[in-house]
């Protein structure tokens, strides 16, 4: 192999891989740097592993139970929008 | 279509900023006083408001009575909005100088304003897991620290539960400015553009944070399923 000219996804390296993996989901690398992530993905089971593991974990945050507002206190900003807003509460 | 391209397709979707069509028909479905579009916004919304709101006061009540006030002058306010901006990055301006001057009657110091540097500048992976450079093959995983494979069922409800609080503590734990970003980009959905503009930072800043707290979040995943594995069997 001709160490001068690696070949796509040969040009970086798992640990550099590991740090643009944010960017790469951003969509926020150039396209050929994107097309060189794309390409050591494939031949690199060990990053697309941990790309991988990057999206369950985005995945898994979004399953995060979150507080909110009762339903009493949002039915109440219904109210409060139909009296202020609704068909009937302008002249 | 690669399954890579696939999987990117997907990810884009859904961190898309790219609403404002659905955004110019909401406004005009709230202004014209359809209650159910309303009720949704407040039903989507509110979390995510509540999770801000707490930043500026110091009780769960008081960001309860800030998200609705938000909620009364956004209502109010509905024909000032010009549209420069999406309506949630609106909304969030709203609840921003609400809660600001509701945490000045509290004697609250606001922590956004005075978000530190965090001091995690670490890499996101241990470099002892790398081959050193003298290796063939320099600054790739080393055989045992290459990631492996999680159990295929993590959307299971008892693997989900535990999950959960794994990322809930590994949360609790973040640097807070890496906190905050991970928790109103992926808990709640926010925009880069919204977190971006609501937190004032830049938005290579922005991704600098959540990918360190994204990482950081793995990691404790990898530990926890990794001190699971001999118990879990096959």
């Amino acid at each position: 192999m001709n160490a001068e000219q690696p070949t796509p996804g040969m040009a970086v390296h798992c640990q550099e891989i590991v740090e643009l993996v944010t960017d790469y989901l951003e969509g926020a690398l150039d396209p050929d740097m994107t097309a060189e992530v794309e390409a050591h993905l494939q031949l690199c089971d060990g990053c697309d592993i941990y790309v991988e593991q990057i999206r369950t974990t985005i995945r898994a945050l979004g399953k995060v139970p979150v507080a909110t507002l009762s339903e009493e206190a949002q039915a109440e900003l219904v109210r409060a929008f139909r009296d202020m807003r609704g068909p009937t509460a302008t002249a | 279509m690669s399954s890579a391209d696939a999987k990117r397709h997907r990810m884009r979707s859904r961190a898309s900023d790219d609403n404002q069509p659905a955004d110019a028909a909401l406004v005009d479905q709230l202004r014209t006083g359809d209650a159910a579009a309303f009720a949704q916004i407040v039903r989507a919304w509110s979390p995510m408001m509540l999770h801000v709101a707490r930043m500026y006061v110091s009780t769960d009540a008081s960001a309860q009575e800030v998200v609705q006030e938000a909620w009364l002058a956004m209502i109010q306010g509905l024909d000032k909005f010009e549209g420069r901006s999406s309506l949630r990055t609106w909304m969030l301006a709203i609840l921003g100088n609400i809660g600001r001057s509701r945490g000045v009657r509290e004697a609250r110091t606001v922590p956004l304003s005075s978000l530190g540097p965090d001091e995690d500048d670490g890499p996101a992976v241990d470099p002892d897991r790398f081959r050193g450079p003298g290796d063939r093959w320099p600054r790739n995983w080393t055989p045992l620290g290459k990631p492996r494979p999680w159990p295929r069922s993590p959307e299971e409800e008892i693997m989900a539960a535990e999950n959960r609080t794994q990322l809930e503590n590994g949360l609790a734990e973040l640097p807070e400015r890496q906190r905050t970003v991970v928790t109103l980009r992926d808990v709640h959905g926010l925009s880069s553009d919204e977190v971006s503009s609501f937190l004032g930072l830049s938005a290579g800043n922005q991704r600098v944070l959540l990918h360190r707290g994204r990482s950081r979040l793995r990691g404790r995943l990898e530990m926890y399923y990794a001190a699971g594995e001999p118990v879990m069997g096959t």
